[in-house]
């Protein structure tokens, strides 16, 4: 786990009481089954990983912001897919969990597929890093909160005093308050800045 | 004695016959004739392990197994893994030959499913193989190994998350040039497990009533997703299966207990549906995909 020193060089995230940390999937696996390979197949195996990174964020607080690294994973099925996508985004959204915000790297074509079912299948959404500096927000969106998204991925963060301007309709500015109660934007709760996630994990890309 | 004639050509298309003999067995011994055998797929030789299997189990001792007369054939059998897998479930009437030193051209050698790491060993034994073959022979992106390979690995799940019993899973390239006009990967899965109706049945035999039975268990998993877990995110692997195969344009067949169910392309006859079978135990999956026209 990378935990980079505070004060990580983006500005305007001050307000962001959080270190994000990155979690390389691909070296979970290497540990977790004996393989040349890091291949993510079988629900245990991926059983195994999510239980790993729940341990490693165990340690993180009550808030917290963890750029999960699938760059190195060959294979991804979905069985692995449902267990270290779906229910680990599940786990933090329950109301007795941390606040715990997700980013997944490296979710390359081959990879896209499988997380895109078990999102969807689960009505769960997560922002992920489809081509390199590329991000999208995948899963099960309603057209608002994709409308949302956009813009404020587009912007990576709003102030407080901009968001109507932001999100002209009510709609939208709807949407992006489903975004962070979803846990794909970041609402601070100091100055009541929205943040892109994909803006606070940027030094660790 | 029971003598069961192995069809000349086993394949997909004739598995069903011998898995049918297996299951009405009724004598103790019993001896599988192949020794006609010309042709045979990896649907043709897993299926006969899962019918000496089939036949072990119920009547106690290894089956006898007459082997093929062509030299061929036992050359194939041999490099396919056939013998060692067999180890235990036939006696063998016949020489075995020598597995070969050299390489071999197969896809994926039989390989017994019984648990996690079984799966590892297929997925990383296909990467490179599997790439060539799809990529040159059947003209897939060279992307599709992933597909491929996840494909694999759901299905060889399969096993070990519903059947409860021991599986194999084999697989090759073929020119059906007659057939086809065109080459193909045949993939070969089955188990001799509870098979889909015993998997099901505690979970969603009420809702069926009268009609549960081993066709409408095939179609709640193969068309609607059902699964005996109550976690909403399985079920999903045979549903994702179906959609990639029908995304090659080839074709995936389910036998289990007296049944069998398909989802098949323009170029396969095969019906949707089979429900007078055998009761055969577990379940029997093969799956074709085509080259690209």
């Amino acid at each position: 786990m990378d935990r980079p020193p505070k004060g990580n060089g983006v500005e305007g995230i001050g307000d962001v009481l959080v270190d994000p940390v990155a979690i390389d999937v691909g070296s979970l696996v290497r540990k977790t089954v004996t393989s040349l390979y890091s291949h993510l197949v079988t629900r245990p195996t991926g059983r195994a990983v999510r239980m790993a990174i729940e341990t490693q964020l165990s340690g993180a607080g009550v808030t917290s912001l963890s750029l999960i690294d699938l760059s190195e994973v060959t294979i991804l099925d979905f069985s692995c897919a449902d267990e270290v996508v779906a229910k680990l985004l599940q786990r933090y959204l329950g109301h007795d969990t941390p606040d715990a915000f997700f980013v997944f790297k490296g979710v390359s074509e081959p990879h896209r597929d499988q997380i895109q079912v078990v999102l969807e299948r689960q009505a769960l959404v997560a922002v992920a890093e489809t081509e390199p500096g590329r991000f999208e927000l995948l899963g099960a969106a309603a057209d608002a909160e994709g409308r949302a998204w956009s813009t404020l991925e587009q912007r990576g963060l709003v102030e407080a005093s901009d968001v109507e301007a932001a999100f002209p309709d009510s709609a939208a500015r709807s949407g992006l308050d489903a975004l962070v109660a979803r846990r794909v934007a970041f609402r601070s709760e100091t100055s009541g800045r929205y943040h892109a996630l994909s803006r606070l994990v940027q030094h660790l890309l | 004695m029971n003598v069961f004639p192995v069809p000349a050509s086993l394949d997909h298309q004739t598995v069903d016959e011998l898995l049918d003999s297996a299951a009405t067995s009724s004598e103790d011994h019993t001896l599988f004739d192949a020794r006609h055998v010309r042709w045979i797929d990896p649907n043709g030789m897993v299926g006969l392990l899962v019918a000496g299997s089939v036949v072990g189990e119920r009547h106690g001792g290894s089956p006898r197994l007459e082997l093929p007369e062509s030299a061929d054939v036992l050359g194939y059998l041999s490099r396919m893994g056939f013998f060692r897998a067999a180890e235990g479930i036939f006696e063998f009437d016949g020489r075995v030959p020598r597995r070969a030193s050299s390489p071999s051209d197969v896809l994926l050698e039989i390989t017994p499913i019984r648990a996690n790491e079984d799966v590892h060993g297929v997925i990383d034994q296909v990467q490179n193989r599997a790439g060539t073959v799809l990529a040159s022979t059947l003209g897939y992106p060279a992307t599709a190994v992933v597909p491929f390979s996840v494909i694999l690995s759901e299905v060889c799940q399969n096993i070990i998350e519903h059947a409860d019993g021991l599986g194999w899973v084999a697989a090759q390239s073929y020119n059906w040039a007659k057939r086809l006009g065109r080459h193909v990967v045949v993939i070969s899965v089955m188990d001799v497990g509870r098979g889909f109706r015993g998997s099901l049945t505690d979970e969603h035999s009420a809702r069926y009533g009268d009609r549960w039975g081993d066709t409408t268990a095939l179609e709640a998993a193969f068309l609607h997703g059902l699964t005996r877990f109550p976690d909403s995110g399985r079920g999903q692997g045979i549903q994702q299966i179906r959609r990639q195969v029908q995304r090659w344009n080839g074709a995936i067949t389910i036998r289990s207990g007296a049944a069998r169910i398909a989802q098949v392309p323009e170029w396969d006859d095969s019906p949707p549906v089979v429900d007078d079978l055998e009761p055969c135990p577990g379940a029997q999956i093969s799956i074709i995909l085509p080259a690209v026209e």
